[in-house]
């Protein structure tokens, strides 16, 4: 075997054991990763389990020291994401259809979409700093109406977003041919486009709730908590992440046991959500 | 005479069809102005709602330490200081590990597994920050305190230069803590980014460079990475934005002290942190408008990172797109 035969041989064996080490370190490196994710969903689901007792959805949350269960949060939670989404699914889609179909690739379109992105990753607490002093402080006091408006400002860039993408996938020849036969733009969007766009918009809507139905941050400065039931919108509202957030940093211990229990309950529902909104893409990806 | 008055029908209808199109038109785009005003009233009201603290303090309140709510002095240096240095050790943690998850998916993984395991990791990125938050302070804080930081003070405390970032008595929580819950928060969110920026690069591209007879890692460093550098410097920028803003997660396990400690293990604070904290007892209109102030430099920061990360990731995506 000659010298340079010999070298080459070398630097190859030296090639691919850089190469088997770097493949080597991202397979630990999803095994991290992996390990860490089933370590907080298993906790989640050991401690968590443990609280879910028929308690935890018939009765109030407790004063310190005693037993008691969840079930004001609860509703209160359902109450603000159910109206923070109604307040901004249609403004999301309105601004979503005036980018997609009256400016697509205009400079205005883009600047919005820009600030749009911007505004889906901002951290949460401004949002809840926001509508403090928009709501809270001109009325004087906290209350669930501005943690449902805080809610839906967290909803209207993941909506605006989907609903750009979606009815930028409808086809143009579906606007064509609607409008060939004379039908007013209003009726093309309305009735051709958001019907060919409907589950991808669906599905936008679900990732928004889901997103919403956990964030703590813009709570905690707007609907407060209320350690009672409520259901009256005008007034501080017990809601599940802030009672999370009070109870797991207190030293009772069936404060905290509760707090598991709706850890646990918030994350079911928003898996549940997301695997749902998955589905849904999957099921219109097929039929096309 | 069925021919004019058919034209009749049609100037009628046009009428309101047209005016209904206009509604809808300029209906639409108040929304999206609405969009806009959202972020000019954020602008806006914080600017309002830190103006008493910005001009008794100046530009003075960006470097001070003090934060005393009983002789109302405030500073943001700490918490500015907390959220750079959990998020430098969230970056410095989670994006080799990112990028690790992103080769191993779009390079190694066997065709079956990838649609599962990139659906586990977009799942995870979906988990609010609060059950981080929960999961960090009853059992990473525990399992550091009894493990990890003891070890780290043995070997590392006595180390020249760093030493010092790994002295005083192991609790558990603290600012390294912080880092680290955040590493795991943008995990996912990175990985799953830089997967979607990876699968961009033409077929061909790595094709040619494994046919000379690259190794996987040569492509992956020499050809995709190279290509896709735009993309995966906005990515991380991305996922930087979300660790500087997140506050569930680091309010458990931060620890909540105004003090900068030269030990990465003692507790400290964030500016998120600090506003979970403190703002609703906050009294006093100079308490309170100093937390708002804090608001406002985070937003400033975090808007910075993001409009950044979004212009990158637009560069990449109008190449592409070519």
């Amino acid at each position: 075997m000659s010298l340079a035969a010999e070298f080459d041989a070398a630097r190859y064996r030296n090639r691919r054991g850089r190469n088997l080490i770097v493949l080597g370190l991202s397979t630990v490196a999803t095994g991290i990763g992996l390990f860490v994710l089933a370590a907080i969903l298993s906790d989640l689901l050991w401690e968590g389990a443990s609280a879910w007792t028929p308690a935890l959805f018939t009765q109030m949350t407790p004063p310190p020291g005693s037993a008691g269960g969840l079930v004001n949060a609860i509703a209160g939670s359902l109450a603000m994401t159910v109206v923070g989404t109604l307040i901004g699914t249609p403004i999301g889609i309105f601004a979503g259809t005036y980018l997609a179909e009256y400016s697509r690739g205009s400079r205005f379109s883009q600047i919005v979409q820009f600030i749009n992105d911007i505004l889906l990753s901002a951290p949460s607490i401004i949002i809840g700093l926001f509508i403090y002093q928009v709501m809270v402080v001109p009325m004087g006091h906290f209350s669930a109406w501005a943690g449902s408006v805080a809610l839906s400002i967290l909803v209207v860039p993941v909506v605006v977003r989907t609903t750009v993408d979606m009815l930028g996938l409808v086809p143009n020849s579906l606007r064509e041919a609607a409008a060939a036969l004379g039908t007013p733009k209003w009726k093309i969007v309305t009735l051709v486009c958001y019907r060919a766009a409907m589950q991808g918009m669906l599905t936008g809507v679900m990732l928004a709730v889901a997103r919403i139905s956990g964030e703590t941050a813009p709570l905690l400065f707007t609907a407060l908590n209320n350690q009672f039931w409520s259901s009256d919108m005008n007034r501080p509202m017990a809601n599940l992440p802030v009672v999370i957030f009070q109870f797991a940093l207190s030293p009772y211990d069936d404060w905290q046991r509760l707090a598991w229990g709706g850890a646990l309950l918030i994350t079911v529902t928003i898996l549940c959500l997301n695997i749902a909104a998955r589905a849904l893409v999957n099921l219109s990806s097929l039929k096309q | 005479m069925a021919a004019v008055s058919a034209d009749r029908t049609i100037v009628k209808l046009r009428g309101p069809q047209q005016a209904l199109d206009l509604l809808f038109k300029y209906g639409t785009l108040f929304f999206g102005i609405v969009v806009l005003m959202i972020l000019g009233g954020v602008i806006v009201s914080l600017v309002a709602g830190s103006w008493t603290a910005l001009k008794l303090f100046g530009f003075g309140f960006l470097v001070t330490e003090d934060w005393n709510p009983v002789t109302e002095k405030f500073g943001a240096l700490v918490p500015i200081y907390g959220t750079l240095v959990t998020s430098f050790i969230a970056m410095l943690l989670g994006v080799p590990l990112s990028f690790g998850i992103a080769i191993f998916i779009t390079e190694l993984c066997p065709a079956w597994l990838k649609r599962p395991l990139s659906t586990a990791i977009e799942l995870l990125a979906g988990i609010p920050s609060i059950i981080y938050g929960i999961w960090g302070s009853f059992t990473l804080a525990p399992l550091l305190q009894v493990y990890v930081q003891p070890f780290l003070v043995k070997y590392l405390g006595h180390a020249p230069l760093i030493g010092g970032l790994f002295k005083g008595p192991p609790l558990g929580i603290g600012v390294l803590t912080a880092g680290l819950i955040l590493a795991i928060m943008i995990l996912p969110f990175i990985s799953s980014i830089m997967r979607d920026v990876f699968e961009t690069v033409p077929p061909m591209l790595k094709e040619s460079a494994y046919a000379l007879g690259c190794t996987t890692w040569e492509v992956m460093w020499n050809v995709v990475l190279p290509y896709t550098r735009v993309g995966v410097v906005g990515g991380i920028m991305l996922g930087l934005g979300r660790a500087m803003g997140e506050t569930m997660a680091v309010t458990f396990v931060i620890g909540n002290s105004h003090r900068i400690a030269e030990s990465l293990m003692a507790p400290g604070q964030t500016i998120s942190s600090a506003l979970a904290n403190e703002f609703t007892e906050a009294i006093g209109d100079t308490y309170q408008s100093s937390l708002i102030a804090l608001g406002l430099v985070l937003f400033l920061i975090t808007f910075l990172v993001l409009a950044a990360a979004k212009f990158m990731l637009i560069r990449l995506q109008l190449r592409s797109g070519t």
